[in-house]
Formats: C-alpha cells, sequence, structure tokens
C-alpha cells in the first residue's frame, strides 16, 4: 500500500509536480470530448479545408468546380504575378498603418490621458460617445460614413462655402476608409490605455513632477515608458482586427472606384466569390494569414526586448 | 477502477458519435420533400414582374395538381451576386433547389461544374419541344450535345431614345445614326444644348456585372467586325486592335461628361436606376441597352409610365463606320433548368413544362416585353399588338450576335468589366487595360488557345 506523499522539493526553481495519476486528468477531461470534437469540427475543419483549397483549382463554377485538380502552387504564383495583389496588398499596409498603429492608437492614448484629467461628466460622455461608435454594427457605421462622405453628403453641405466639395469616397477613397475605420475604431485603445494608465502608481508621477518634469517632457520619460507592454500588445491586437476589415470598405466604397481602395481581404472576396475562383481566393487568405503572422512576430520580438 | 474508466469512455465516446450523426441525418436531396418543387429566381429592384408570373402559374398548378406545392425561392441579388449565391446553393443538395433560372451565358460553366442534368428524355416526350425555335433550342446546349434548359424568351439591344429631348437639342424625331462618330456627334449636341440632362448611358464596370460586358461594351466591340473567340478554331482573341478601339470610345464617352457620372455609373443600382428613374425622369436621352426595357413601363413594372411609347423610341445600334450589315445587337436569354441535386426530377419536369407551355410562357414574355422564342408566341396577335417596340427588336434577330457559347466566358467576362472600368475611372489607358485583360484570358484559357483574330 503506497502513500502519497508530496515529493520534496530539491532547491531552486521549483516546478509543478504531478501529484495525481495521468489517467485521473484524463477521465476528468473525457466529459469535454464532445465539446472539443465540435470545436475541432468546425473551428480547425475549414482552416484545414482552406489550406487544402489553396493549393487546387477548386471553383463555384466551371471546370474548377467538375473537375477539382491539385495545382500546387500555382494561385501562389498568380498571386504574386498580378499587379492586382501587389495593389491590394500595398492598399492593406496603408490602410494598416494609417488607421490602426497611427490612428487608432494615438487617438486612444490621447483620449485616456485627457480623460485622466477630465470631470466625471465629460469624461461619461466622451466615453459614451466614443465607445457606442464601437458598438454599432459594422454595416451601419458604413452606410453613415457614406451618407456623410458621398456626393450629396453632409460632409458636403457643411463645407460647401469653402468650395471643397467632392465626393471623398470617389477621389480619395483609402482616406476616407482609413478616417472611419478610426472612428470606429477608437474606443478599444482607448479602453485599453485606460485600463492601463490607472496602473500607474501616482507617486511615480509626482515624483517626476517634483524633479521639475512638465507635461510634455512627463508625458515622454515616463508615463509613455511605463506603457511599453500595453501598447505592444494593443498595437498587436488591433493590427490583426484592422488586417481583415472587410464590412467597413465594402459598405463605403466596395472597392472602388476601380481598384483604389480593394484591400488584400476585399480582393479576395472579388476572387473568390465575385470571379467564383474559390481555390485562388483561399491562397489570398493564407497569404493575409502570413502578413498578419509577420506583423504579430514583429509586435512579439518588439515586447520580448525590454521583458 | 479501471472498468469504471473504460465504461465511461465508452459511454461519451458514444454519446459525441450519436450526437454528431444525429446532427447529420437530414435528408440528402433537395427540397426533402418530394412533392415540393423548389424553384429559385432573381428578385433585385422594385420590379417584379418574375414573381408575379411565378405566383400566378403556382397558384394555378397547386390547384390542378392537389398534394403537390411549388415553393418560390427569390434570391435577392444584383446581377454577380445572383449567380454566385446559385452556385454555392447547387454545391450542396441539403441546399440544391430543384429548378434553377440560369441565364445561357452561365449555363456552360455550370453545366461542367456538374450542377444541372440533361433534360433529353423530358424533351423528347414533349410535344410543345417543336414550338421552339431552332436558335432557342440551341440556346441550352452542352458541348456534349445534350439539352440542359428550356429558354423562356430572348432579347435584343439597341439604342432608346427620348424623342423629345432630342428634338429640344435640335436633333431630327426619327433619329438614325450611322455610324459610331453619328452617335458621338449627337451626344455632344445634347451635352452642348441640354445642360441638366445626361447624352448617353453606356454600361460599364464591375457592379453592373453582365451588362456591362454586354450591353455596354460587346454592342460595341463586335460593331466593328470583330469577336471575343472563334468557335471554329476554339481560339481566344488577344491583342486586339478592335479591342482597344473600343474602349477608347467608352473612354470619349466618359472623359467627355456624355455618359454619366463614373460614381453612379459604377454602382450596382445603376440598370434599375436607368430603367425606373433616369428614363422616365428625362435625365437621360439615349440608352444602350435591351428589349426588355419596356417592361419597367408597363402596368405591371417597377416604373409604370402611360405615355412611354409616345416618349422613347427605338434604333439599332450603328456598327462602326456604317459597314455590312449596318447594325448591331447582342442576344442572350434565360432558361429553367433542373439540378442535379432535385429530389424528384419528374415533378420538377412538370412545373417546368408548365411554366414554359403556350399560355404561360405568352403572358410572361408579354409582361417582360420579351422576344418570343415560340414559333406560336411570335404569330399570336396578343403578343404582337402588346408592345410597339417588339416587331422592331425582333426585327434585329438576323443581325445579333451570340456570346461565346464557352465554359470559360463567365472568367472572360469578368475581366472585360475589369477593363471597363479601369478605363472609365482613369486607373488605366485604354492600351493598359486591354494589355492587362489579354494577360488575364491568356491566364484563364491558356497562352496556346489565344490568338489575334
Amino acid at each position: 500500500m503506497a502513500t502519497m506523499t508530496r515529493p520534496t522539493p530539491s532547491g531552486g526553481v521549483e516546478l509543478h509536480k504531478r501529484t495525481h495519476p495521468v489517467r485521473r486528468d484524463v477521465v476528468r477531461a473525457l466529459p469535454l470530448t464532445p465539446a472539443v470534437v465540435l470545436l475541432l469540427i468546425f473551428l480547425v475543419g475549414p482552416i484545414l479545408w482552406c489550406c487544402y483549397a489553396a493549393f487546387t483549382n477548386t471553383a463555384l463554377t466551371g471546370a474548377g468546380s467538375g473537375d477539382t485538380r491539385f495545382v500546387g502552387l500555382d494561385n501562389f504564383r498568380q498571386a504574386f504575378g498580378s499587379d492586382a495583389f501587389w495593389n491590394s496588398v500595398v492598399l492593406t499596409l496603408v490602410f494598416t498603418l494609417l488607421s490602426a498603429v497611427i490612428g487608432q492608437n494615438v487617438l486612444g492614448l490621447a483620449l485616456a490621458l485627457l480623460q485622466k484629467r477630465a470631470t466625471a461628466v465629460v469624461r461619461t460622455i466622451v466615453g459614451t460617445a466614443v465607445i457606442g461608435a464601437w458598438v454599432i454594427p459594422e454595416v451601419v457605421a458604413g452606410y453613415v460614413w457614406y451618407a456623410y462622405l458621398a456626393q450629396d453628403g453632409t460632409m458636403n453641405e457643411i463645407i460647401s462655402r469653402l468650395g471643397l466639395s467632392q465626393n471623398w469616397l470617389y477621389t480619395l477613397p483609402i482616406l476616407a476608409v482609413s478616417v472611419a475605420n478610426i472612428w470606429r475604431g477608437t474606443a478599444f485603445s482607448m479602453l485599453v490605455y485606460n485600463a492601463a494608465l490607472s496602473e500607474i502608481p501616482q507617486e511615480i508621477e509626482e515624483a517626476a513632477e517634483m524633479d521639475g518634469a512638465t507635461g510634455f517632457s512627463k508625458l515622454v520619460h515616463v508615463t509613455i515608458p511605463m506603457l511599453r507592454r500595453t501598447l505592444t500588445t494593443n498595437l498587436m491586437l488591433i493590427t490583426l482586427q484592422t488586417l481583415s476589415a472587410f464590412g467597413l470598405i465594402w459598405t463605403m466604397t466596395r472597392g472602388g472606384p476601380g481598384t483604389k481602395s480593394q484591400t488584400l481581404p476585399l480582393y479576395m472576396y472579388e476572387q473568390a466569390f465575385s470571379f467564383s475562383q474559390l481555390g485562388y481566393g483561399t491562397a489570398l487568405a493564407l497569404v493575409l494569414l502570413a502578413v498578419g503572422a509577420v506583423f504579430s512576430v514583429f509586435y512579439m520580438r518588439l515586447l520580448r526586448e525590454d521583458a | 477502477m479501471r472498468r469504471r474508466t473504460l465504461l465511461t469512455a465508452a459511454g461519451l465516446g458514444a454519446g459525441t458519435l450519436f450526437g454528431a450523426a444525429a446532427c447529420g441525418s437530414d435528408d440528402s436531396s433537395g427540397s426533402g420533400d418530394s412533392s415540393t418543387t423548389q424553384v429559385a429566381f432573381q428578385q433585385w429592384g422594385s420590379g417584379t414582374v418574375m414573381k408575379d408570373y411565378l405566383t400566378s402559374v403556382k397558384t394555378a398548378y397547386e390547384s390542378a395538381n392537389t398534394g403537390k406545392t411549388m415553393e418560390l425561392v427569390p434570391i435577392v441579388a444584383s446581377e454577380n451576386d445572383y449567380y454566385t449565391k446559385l452556385q454555392l446553393m447547387m454545391r450542396s443538395p441539403r441546399t440544391s433547389p430543384d429548378i434553377v433560372y440560369e441565364d445561357t451565358f452561365l449555363i456552360n460553366s455550370d453545366i461542367q461544374a456538374g450542377y444541372l442534368q440533361p433534360l433529353d428524355s423530358f424533351l423528347e416526350s414533349w410535344d410543345e419541344w417543336d414550338q421552339f425555335q431552332d436558335t432557342a433550342k440551341g440556346a441550352a446546349k452542352a458541348a456534349d450535345g445534350k439539352t440542359y434548359g428550356v429558354p423562356d424568351g430572348t432579347d435584343t439591344r439597341a439604342l432608346w431614345f427620348n424623342k423629345r429631348l432630342l428634338v429640344q437639342a435640335g436633333l431630327p424625331e426619327a433619329w438614325e445614326p450611322k455610324s459610331w462618330d453619328d452617335v458621338l456627334a449627337a451626344c455632344r449636341e445634347i451635352k452642348g444644348k441640354l445642360p441638366g440632362v445626361t447624352p448617353m448611358n453606356v454600361y460599364a464596370g464591375k457592379a453592373a456585372g453582365e451588362a456591362a460586358s454586354m450591353q455596354g461594351f460587346e454592342m460595341i466591340f463586335y460593331g466593328t467586325g470583330s469577336t471575343l473567340y472563334d468557335a471554329d478554331s476554339g481560339m481566344w482573341n488577344v491583342g486586339s486592335p478592335e479591342f482597344r478601339d473600343s474602349l477608347t470610345l467608352l473612354k470619349t464617352l466618359y472623359d467627355e461628361g456624355l455618359c454619366p457620372d463614373p460614381q453612379i455609373a459604377l454602382d450596382a443600382q445603376v440598370s434599375t436606376r436607368v430603367g425606373e428613374e433616369f428614363l422616365p425622369g428625362g435625365t437621360l436621352a439615349i440608352a444602350l441597352d435591351g428589349s426588355w426595357m419596356s417592361n419597367n413601363w408597363l402596368d405591371t413594372g417597377g416604373a409604370p409610365w402611360a405615355e412611354w411609347a409616345d416618349v422613347m423610341a427605338t434604333v439599332p445600334m450603328p456598327t462602326r463606320d456604317g459597314s455590312d450589315p449596318g447594325s448591331i445587337s447582342m442576344s442572350g436569354g434565360w432558361t429553367w433548368a433542373i439540378t442535379k441535386n432535385a429530389a424528384n426530377a419528374d415533378e420538377a419536369w412538370n412545373v417546368i413544362s408548365t411554366l414554359t407551355s403556350f399560355d404561360n410562357q405568352l403572358n410572361y414574355n408579354i409582361a417582360n416585353a420579351s422576344v418570343a422564342v415560340r414559333k406560336d408566341i411570335a404569330a399570336d396577335p396578343t403578343y404582337t399588338g402588346s408592345n410597339s417596340t417588339l416587331e422592331f427588336f425582333s426585327s434585329l434577330v438576323p443581325v445579333t450576335q451570340y456570346r461565346p457559347q464557352n465554359t470559360e466566358y463567365p472568367r472572360v467576362s469578368n475581366e472585360i468589366q475589369v477593363a471597363m472600368e479601369a478605363v472609365v475611372t482613369g486607373q488605366a489607358s485604354p492600351s493598359e487595360a486591354a494589355d492587362a485583360y489579354d494577360d488575364a484570358v491568356k491566364g484563364i484559357v491558356g497562352e496556346d488557345k489565344t490568338t489575334t483574330l
């Protein structure tokens, strides 16, 4: 008859030691099997199919549909040789950098800093307005901005005296959708920075002030260095969210005019569904995944450097 | 302890299996219930011609065949989206309708994808099939020689114009352009004399879908005497100077402001707006459009317009320089087809033969202002007397051209729309857009199937 005794640590770093047999863990996990199986089928299944389809010529109609064949890297070769593809990659990078990395990030931080100093009333009003923009459905946000920026939209009515009336969605499409995305997503950054700022101890700020730090240098030399981890995490989250933004751009410009606002998700949708080339579309999806992975690796490096 | 673990594992495993199996035990075919026939069609814009037609056939069919029902499945989508949604539905037996409304240009592609089933066995024993014109019978014939659809009408394309607006601009009421230059001259006159009026509409861009390829580009391009595809040699035309010329004409029209603003022209609603808003409202003088246009203005249409026959006139679209045969038209048409996954093909055939029977198709052709494909309907006085423009559009049939009967045509058509949109938005010059088109076609059909025709 063996008695179970907790193994005594031998000193140094203590690793988590097993206190009961593996079998008990397995038995305890068994009730989860149906849920896990369902998750695997519905979450992992489509991803696996996507990886498979990217190497075939599957299509919604025509030869690719009746006679699906394995085509290896042809879809990727076609992508990298296509002008439309590179156009959409450039537009995606412009859109992400402009609206997420610069726009939402800076505005979110600014709002969080200002909210710290504001009265409760102002804080509530601003908070509600910003979060309200975030919470409304994507299509509604798209239509609101479409109505605002179109030829006979509100923006033109306001600035008509300045003679600058134009259809902003036609002349500056990528800028227009970037502004709309900043409006929509700033709330997330603001909330993240609100939380992070409330963690900075008061004493450090007071100490900096006593040492003679003015507002701006306090911001740069005290607040932001303390926020560095939050900054990187936030950037990573909003970059990945923005890379896959589809509904907003589709509702506002449909990728147009021509291909001037056709980011990678829109190009992918057009090829997969409008032009029925599912194989090519899924290959583009994998490329988008790779772009996201590159950004993630970059941000993780930044995070690790200041651990 | 060990036995209990084993039993637990076995019980949970079996439970998972049963649960998963129960989720997937639906009927595996079409409507699931073989006494219901599902009929899918496109519903877009405010016009309800097709919906009304199907509803009236449904009531008659259900009262004549007790126990059987027709379920109408409207697919609310613009042109290109309709095709995509239909294809997605047909891919799975669980979602596939029994009868689908297929455009003839896409039917070859869908046949190759394996979505439809041949109707030859049904057609052989159908006494009304011989009433269909020969060209109509071949409209839904695949490369394997089998027929997959029954056409419900065809169409031709020409220039619609507002007589009053043209007279106001100093042009003759019986305007008859003989070349592209004549058309351009008239547009410029209208632009100069009538500032609030858009001279002409030519569909361009991806949002307009096949309308841009057919009513827009091909009406111009085929008027040069060239073609997209040579069926005898099986070669697609690339590097064509006529292709560039056609794009240049389009660029001229849009650059000089003779066509609607690109922002309107590149919107998915444009074909509805032309028929229901611009032409009746008198803000558009000339429209390069199809024979069915007047169905908008009938009492049954989306924008009833009592005086349309007095205000609107029609004239054939001229060839580039008036060379033989002087005018050009394109013809298409839609068909009713049975999907491969249909629950009950015999029942589906019953419905199709009812839909395309003399009486029903006569009513539809009148409400839709289609050109008849049945000889008996074409000769029927109710039909010929129903619409003053029908005689004109039927007279274009001898000069009409058809789109390439090739499974790759839909993809090539998409590239035409891309080229048009690039030229209209100024993103590319006509030769750049034509080069991009050539590269795209070589990628789609293979370089060995292309040549300069």
